[in-house]
């Protein structure tokens, strides 16, 4: 029998903590869409999606009625585009993104991700073509989302594809600069990326996956930080407990919507992300968590213990709530759509630097920061090898999503809209690594032993 | 199956009566119900059995938040699954 307070409990989530399934993600293969016309590739890729996905948002919304829990969005991931562009030219890789594009919208999903190449150890033609065409693609789509996998811990990283990506993400920026450079927003280069994340902008659909697949990812900030308040003073490790605990409840409630989504739509259920996913709502936000915890402010000397320990028990409490579990897996620390990190970033409180420090312990990188339009591309690849050594050595997922705001300066605000927030420009370093990232070829794969 | 209908708003008469007149409508059989004012403010927490229902659960859901808006009250119809998940191992 369900107790009085248990339902309060779960209605007090909902309602007044913002508890939320993120996303459902379907994952589509798009391998027997092969074809030498680019054409016919376009045309086999749209049939493929909407034949595929078609109740795919329908059934989300059953399901959110159904049980009465919030599923904010619906979306789509096929295989990397450039493992089918081996033959095409540039203009005919932006016709897959504009075709992709074209499904997202007419089947009702906010964002669909795989316009992706992964050259962790190299280029293949395909790669090359793909990622020379992302600046175009990103700044005349509205829906499709980008990655690029530059680095692994077995392959090391591959800086003459860093250094291409400093120079892609600029010219992103500058050619969706009537937007507040919003392509960038869209884009994410990766170290280690999983193969089957739910979330946007670094989802695509893996070359060991299945046909189709339902990957979710849940969500609750609020709800964590709502639980720590009301502990009051306890432990850290009463602290930990309190987090396994409150985790365990949110991910059962990603379970059973996966489960019900891969059974209405006849998709094998793919996985569970355990992360903890904020948006820029009041109340539901990473950084007031870790204020909750004791920290004056998020940045604060003290925040990336505080991460360490929050981002390790939201793992512990939510792998056993769930059959299977995947995907990035891990506290974000989004920077625009959070609304404690925005008012961080705008005190002086969180700096690049210190967010870089944070991602040593969560998950999964320098993501949504806006930083000046005159950043040299050097600086931003700088930044974006930094940010996926972390990953490599420590053999953990890491990422940066960056945004050189065209014409922007710090201080000044980019908004982004809906759950992408507002992001404040935040200072970069001066110095230039112009140098070294010019010497090009690829930092050698670490030694997995002799680990200090 | 059950249903879990949580009702929530400014204390009024009949509330239960109109409450429950919408679920023998929908051949929802009420099991359990469990209320209390706190400051005014009414709580209602019903458990119901859907097993018999005449029409579709989500459209119960609508039916019930589309009674609770007439009545300037947040009415909910959630499946028990979403609660026995959380709370039950």
């Amino acid at each position: 029998m369900l107790a009085t307070e248990d339902i309060l409990e779960t209605i007090g989530m909902i309602r007044e903590e913002c508890l939320d399934i993120r996303t459902i993600t379907m994952g589509i293969s798009l391998y027997d869409c092969q074809s030498d016309d680019p054409d016919r590739l376009c045309t086999k890729i749209y049939d493929k999606i909407m034949t595929s996905a078609c109740n795919l948002v329908a059934t989300g919304e059953e399901i959110s009625k159904y049980y009465g829990i919030p599923i904010i969005n619906k979306r789509v991931s096929v295989t990397p585009v450039a493992l089918l562009a081996g033959n095409l030219d540039r203009d005919g890789a932006v016709k897959i993104a504009r075709t992709l594009d074209r499904a997202a919208r007419e089947l009702g999903v906010n964002f669909i991700g795989g316009y992706s190449a992964l050259v962790q150890k190299g280029f293949s033609r395909g790669s090359r073509t793909l990622i020379e065409s992302i600046p175009e693609a990103l700044s005349t789509t509205e829906r499709v989302c980008s990655s690029v996998n530059a680095a692994s811990t077995k392959a090391g990283i591959n800086m003459d594809a860093v250094s291409q990506m400093g120079r892609i993400i600029k010219e992103t920026a500058y050619l969706s600069r009537d937007n507040g450079s919003m392509g960038c927003a869209k884009l994410v280069v990766f170290a280690n990326v999983p193969e089957d994340n739910p979330f946007m902008a670094g989802a695509f659909h893996g070359m060991g996956e299945p046909e189709t697949v339902i990957n979710v990812g849940v969500s609750g900030p609020g709800v964590v930080a709502s639980a720590i308040r009301r502990a009051g003073e306890c432990s850290l490790a009463d602290l930990a407990e309190l987090i396994k605990k409150t985790a365990f409840k949110i991910t059962r409630v990603g379970q059973l919507v996966a489960m019900a989504a891969s059974r209405k739509l006849n998709v094998p259920f793919g996985i569970v992300d355990l992360s903890l996913a904020p948006t820029p709502a009041i109340g539901d936000s990473v950084a007031y968590i870790l204020e909750s915890m004791g920290l004056e402010q998020c940045g604060c000397p003290g925040t990336t213990a505080a991460l360490a320990l929050l981002n390790d028990a939201v793992k512990k409490g939510g792998v056993m709530a769930s059959s299977q579990v995947g995907g990035l897996s891990g506290a974000f620390i989004p920077v625009s759509e959070d609304a404690g990190m925005i008012a961080a970033a705008r005190a002086g409180m969180l700096s690049i630097e210190k967010l870089e420090a944070m991602t040593a312990v969560c998950s999964v990188g320098l993501d949504m920061i806006a930083i000046p339009g005159d950043t040299p591309a050097e600086a931003i690849s700088g930044i974006i090898a930094d940010e996926l050594a972390i990953g490599v050595v420590n053999f953990k997922t890491t990422a940066a999503r960056l945004i050189p705001a065209w014409g922007a300066k710090v201080g000044d605000t980019i908004n982004f809209g809906g759950l992408l927030g507002e992001a404040p420009v935040m200072p970069v370093r001066t110095g230039s690594p112009a140098a070294f990232i010019h010497r090009g070829g690829r930092i050698p794969a670490p030694i997995q032993s002799l680990k200090n | 199956m059950k249903s879990v209908i949580s009702v929530i708003g400014k204390d009024a008469v009949g509330i239960i009566a109109k409450v429950s007149a919408e679920c023998a409508e929908c051949g929802v059989n009420i099991c359990d119900i469990s209320q209390t004012v706190l400051n005014g403010y009414f709580t209602m927490i019903m458990i119901a059995d859907i097993s018999q229902i005449t029409v579709p659960f989500t459209d119960f859901v609508d039916r019930m938040a589309a009674l609770g808006r007439k009545n300037s009250l947040q009415i909910q119809a959630m499946h028990e699954d979403i609660f026995n998940s959380m709370h039950h191992i």
